[in-house]
């Protein structure tokens, strides 16, 4: 396995790491003051050349994206903090505001400097509670250090950073719709183009960035570019911070190399450390509940971007979740799709009508009513809501229709047989406790 | 004679929270405060009351009609009271891979409620994923996490309620 030095992760567990003192103790806010001393559009390409991409999702190349707000606008620019962390398998950027806000903070406001922007909203889920606690702690102690405020670390630089609490919708974290929620209404996503760097939040150029992207932007300024593209691989420098969740013995957040694979992760006792006893992998979700499920056969692939694009899936949000051989899968794909049917917010039909007919085929299927025609079925609905292979078809507004209909393609094709045997013997398998078979209610 | 939304010490709150909340958005966009100004209301309130939603949406300058459909959107908002638990049991995949199904039975079991019900004491519901999948299961009780839930622990909890 590749160890590599911790950048996200590197004060947690340190007493007071969610301090002011206790950042400041490690060196916290050098990196504001050595970008202070730079132009802002140095800083910049100092984030271009690092190959720092995009964690919440997209994999988007972070400088290029900054890059893409006009430069000779007359409107103010906006910085609007993704803390939404909402796909399922997915709990990495919770960590971050609570073990490190400052480190979140610190890249809020060299990125704001880069930006020129003076108001930056960090949109943080609804059942965040204890983490925004945390979060708006932090907020007041760089207010009144004079971090933030009217100025910006001693420079005549005004800088508002202010957390505004969602309150329970997926759909939300999706870039588009976090600004409709952000100016006060239901997130129903907005076409694109324009992208938000152009036309965002209050018709003004906006960059959206992922909590864990903006927390490795201090990193990068402090230690350079070249030192944090040399982290990872040729296309996406630094690490990553996988979740790790479901069947196996030691759930959690790991900091890991760009090339660090799923069988490392699940296997490495410093990692996931195995799986249960008498537990073998059947199958993987390596990028959050959207991102198409590989096989055990698969896992030889590194967590990286471009590594799980050649096998067809995605990095994602790097939510990783493990299922054995004795759970159910048509179980486990109805209730994922159960999940989108629930978040899509109804603007676009395809996804609004679709994702409950998956839904209702999928429960058919498990409960023994299956019928010859149900999968050609199922997987013609998943079609109409987007084609697959490759990603990103789909006849949506937003990528939640993909998201929606990539599981339903990828288990039902890797998986048939399972899918099959439940419509041949009219019953699931796995009997009535097809899953919660670990862990402490077993 | 109508009953007052507020008690003189709520609307002193409710008037200073609102003035701290508009000072982080342009004097042209107060209607985009709707979010935290309905999360303000239901700090105050417990939930959304029609009164409460006009006030709202008067003091930012839009339409009660803005203001419920925001409400409704979103599945943190009440436009009903709801009991004074509201217990939401995370059964998307990672918790089920860890027994939320038995969770969601348990409660169902001793409180005497089914999931998506509610009476005068408790709301019990099945909630999407919480971000506590590595600590599965999760169950939120109003907005606390209770997570790496086992049957101890969930008894130990339930013996709070009052
Ligand atoms: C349905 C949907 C949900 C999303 N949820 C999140 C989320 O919770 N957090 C997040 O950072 N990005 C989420 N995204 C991705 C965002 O749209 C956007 O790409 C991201 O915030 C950009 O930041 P990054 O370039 O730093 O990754 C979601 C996208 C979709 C389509
Ligand atoms: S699956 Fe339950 S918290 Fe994520």
């Amino acid at each position: 396995m590749i160890e590599v030095e911790k950048v996200i992760t590197k004060n947690w567990g340190r007493p007071g790491s969610n301090t002011l003192d206790g950042y400041r103790s490690t060196g916290g806010y050098r990196a504001l003051e050595k970008a202070l001393a730079q132009a802002p559009a140095q800083v910049t390409e100092e984030v271009k050349r690092s190959n720092l991409r995009g964690r919440g999702g997209a994999g988007f190349p972070t400088g290029m994206k900054w890059g893409f707000v006009p430069k000779d606008n007359p409107k103010p620019v906006y910085l609007a903090v993704n803390a939404d962390e909402s796909e399922p398998g997915t709990f990495k950027d919770r960590y971050i505001l609570e073990n490190d806000p400052h480190l979140l903070l610190e890249g809020i406001a060299i990125t704001c400097y880069a930006l020129n922007c003076h108001q930056a909203y960090i949109y943080s889920r609804g059942e965040f509670k204890g983490p925004s606690a945390t979060l708006d702690r932090a907020i007041a102690e760089a207010y009144a250090a004079g971090i933030f405020g009217k100025q910006l670390m001693g420079k005549p630089f005004a800088l508002d950073v202010y957390q505004v609490r969602g309150a329970g919708a997926y759909i939300c974290g999706e870039e588009t719709a976090l600004l409709e929620s952000l100016e006060g209404k239901k997130g129903w996503p907005r076409l694109k183009p324009p992208f938000p760097a152009v036309v965002g939040l209050f018709g003004a150029p906006t960059v959206v960035n992922n909590v864990e992207t903006l927390a490795n932007v201090p990193a990068i300024l402090d230690r350079g570019a070249a030192w944090y593209a040399g982290l990872g691989t040729e296309k996406s420098g630094g690490t990553r911070l996988i979740c790790l969740s479901g069947s196996v013995n030691r759930p959690g957040v790991y900091e890991c190399s760009m090339k660090t694979t799923l069988k490392e992760l699940i296997f490495e006792p410093t990692l996931g450390g195995g799986m249960p006893p008498g537990r073998q992998v059947k199958a993987v979700i390596p990028g959050g509940s959207s991102a198409p499920v590989l096989s055990a056969d698969e896992l030889d692939v590194a967590m990286e971007f471009e590594a799980l694009k050649a096998k067809n899936t995605m990095a994602g949000s790097g939510g990783v979740i493990v299922m054995d051989d004795a759970t159910c899968l048509v179980r486990s794909l109805w209730r994922v799709a159960r999940f989108y049917a629930e978040e899509s917010c109804g603007q676009c039909t395809p996804c609004r009508e679709g994702t409950p007919w998956q839904t209702r085929i999928l429960r058919k299927i498990e409960e023994g009513r299956g019928e010859a025609g149900d999968l050609e079925l199922l997987l013609h609905v998943a079609s109409t809501i987007a084609p697959f292979p490759p990603i990103g078809l789909g006849n949506t507004i937003c990528a939640l229709g993909d998201a929606a209909a990539l599981p339903v393609h990828s288990f039902v094709s890797k998986f048939k047989l399972e899918f099959q045997s439940h419509i041949a013997q009219r019953k699931c398998p796995f009997g009535d406790a097809p899953w919660g078979h670990f862990g402490g209610f077993a | 004679m109508a009953v007052l939304l507020f008690s003189a010490e709520q609307q002193q709150k409710f008037d200073s929270g609102l003035v701290e909340i508009l000072s982080h958005y342009p004097a042209d966009r107060k209607s985009a405060a709707m979010l935290p100004a309905l999360r303000l209301l239901q700090s105050l309130k417990g939930w959304l009351p029609p009164a409460g939603l006009e006030q709202v949406a008067e003091r930012l300058g839009t339409t009660r009609e803005k203001a419920y459909e925001v409400a409704t959107f979103y599945v943190m908002f009440f436009t009903r009271q709801p009991g004074k638990y509201v217990l939401d049991v995370c059964t998307n995949l990672s918790c089920s891979l860890r027994g939320a199904e038995k969770v969601l039975a348990a409660l169902e079991q001793k409180l005497g409620l089914k999931a998506g019900s509610a009476n005068d004491r408790f709301t019990l519901r099945e909630t999407e994923c919480l971000a506590s999948c590595g600590t599965g299961p999760c169950l939120q009780v109003n907005e606390d996490h209770h997570e790496s839930l086992t049957p101890a622990k969930l008894d130990a909890l339930v013996a709070t309620f009052t």
